[in-house]
């Protein structure tokens, strides 16, 4: 019997943008984000991670405690710090990610979208100079999808963010850096020259998607 | 609604019995006889329901409090939980009514026995459904508490307690049932008071309508407290 993951060697520069790692399922992207943040990930890490003491983190499952109003659920990590809650910039992040007059509504009465937007103003609240999204949009339909692709963009400028995803066309359209995760290997992947968001129709965009998808389907 | 056609019908054959095989009365009283001893004797009855009543309300109280605390030490201190699972484990293998003569000899015929056994009939179900639902927590929750480097106290108070609260809610509900049983055992060991005490004394003197409307008066009161703390839970949504 064989019990546990096999390590792989992984060297990965976090600068400010958008890194987005990409790869088969298993590959390891989900533990690598979890190392980042300093959570149990049941695999040996031998090496050295540099992160910040507090990051801010956005996972598939939103997260969202549902005893909780939309406003209790972004005080909670100030809660959970032991720190005073800051109601007043809980409510003007609530105002920034389009979700004004919503502070005291339970979860279960929101969208997904509008779930995953609370989700961003919890995140959000940790003001970190690290952002780790892990697949936060892929549960969304795609115009929503869209609209909270641009509002993470926009809500985390300036800082690092690492984004884990499965789809290649998200991964195209926000990243700075690309990189791709197989066989316990991280390779970085060539991007089309415009800055992102990128434009389905921005040139080089085709080709880089096609190689994307050839190496991923390899 | 439904409870009421259901009590008529249990009632109805009730009375069929009675009148088909017509079984002595000093066996099987016929309700309406039952009905007339619990009116004759309306004055002692409500005295007796109120001490047993009492002797509920104590150690139901008592024993959930105890649980509560017991779960909540056991998560919050390797030490207690150490101390307590054990205890928790054994208490599930030991009839509990098994200590009422004990208690007895203990405390006395007075309401003290009564409540210790409804309060070690209560607290183990209760400190172990809760800290079932404490340790329960989804592993994607508990992320949020290590990203914060939150206390064990803050990660108990704003992520497991409220993950705990349909366990909790399931075993008070359950409390709420066993503790009639508790005061009623208390009672047949040795009691002065109590619907427990006048069934056995009753009984004793073949007053077998009188030992029915104690008995009828013990259903009404153990079906009124499950309604009530299921209405108290459905409120704080447990």
């Amino acid at each position: 019997m064989l019990d546990g993951r096999v390590l792989f060697d992984v060297r990965l520069d976090l600068p400010p943008g958008w890194t987005c790692l990409l790869g088969p399922s298993g590959a390891g992207k989900s533990t690598i984000l979890r190392l980042l943040a300093g959570l149990p990930t049941g695999t040996r890490f031998d090496g050295r991670v540099t992160a910040p003491p507090r990051v801010a983190w956005m996972a598939q499952d939103d997260l969202l405690q549902p005893r909780l109003s939309v406003l209790g659920n972004v005080l909670l990590g100030q809660r959970l710090a032991g720190t005073a809650p800051d109601a007043p910039r809980a409510r003007a992040l609530l105002d920034t990610v389009g979700l004004d007059g919503m502070a005291d509504r339970r979860p279960d009465s929101l969208s997904g979208g509008q779930r995953q937007r609370v989700a961003l103003a919890r995140a959000l609240m940790e003001d970190a100079p690290l952002a780790l999204l892990d697949e936060p949009f892929s549960a969304l339909d795609a115009g929503t999808r869209r609209r909270m692709q641009d509002l993470a963009r926009e809500r985390l400028a300036g800082r690092a963010v690492l984004l884990v995803t499965h789809d290649p066309s998200e991964a195209l359209r926000l990243g700075d850096h690309v990189h791709l995760l197989a066989e316990g290997r991280l390779e970085p992947m060539p991007l089309p020259p415009a800055a992102p968001p990128r434009a389905l129709t921005s040139p080089g965009l085709a080709a880089a998607h096609e190689a994307l998808m050839t190496r991923l389907a390899a | 609604m439904k409870a009421l056609v259901s009590a008529v019908a249990l009632i109805g054959l009730w009375q069929a019995i009675v009148s088909l095989t017509g079984v002595p009365a000093f066996i099987l009283p016929g309700p309406r006889a039952v009905a007339e001893a619990a009116l004759a004797n309306a004055a002692m009855l409500s005295a007796n329901a109120g001490v047993t009543a009492a002797e509920i309300a104590a150690g139901l109280v008592l024993g959930c409090v105890a649980g509560v605390a017991a779960a909540l030490a056991m998560t919050l201190s390797h030490w207690a939980s150490r101390l307590l699972r054990p205890v928790l484990v054994a208490s599930q293998s030991v009839p509990v009514f098994a200590l009422a003569p004990i208690l007895t000899l203990w405390l006395g015929y007075g309401m003290g026995a009564k409540v210790a056994v409804v309060v070690l009939i209560v607290v183990f179900p209760v400190a172990s459904a809760l800290h079932d639902g404490l340790t329960a927590t989804p592993a994607a929750a508990l992320d949020l508490a290590r990203l914060a480097r939150a206390s064990r106290l803050d990660t108990l108070i704003w992520l497991r307690l409220p993950h705990a609260l349909p366990h909790l809610g399931a075993a008070l509900r359950i409390a709420a049932v066993y503790a009639p049983i508790g005061a009623v055992i208390g009672e047949w060991v040795g009691a002065s008071a109590g619907l427990g005490h006048l069934m056995l004394v009753s009984n004793a003197r073949m007053k077998t309508d009188l030992m029915f409307a104690a008995l009828a008066v013990l259903a009404v009161l153990t079906l009124g407290l499950r309604a009530a703390v299921d209405a108290a839970l459905r409120r704080l949504e447990m």
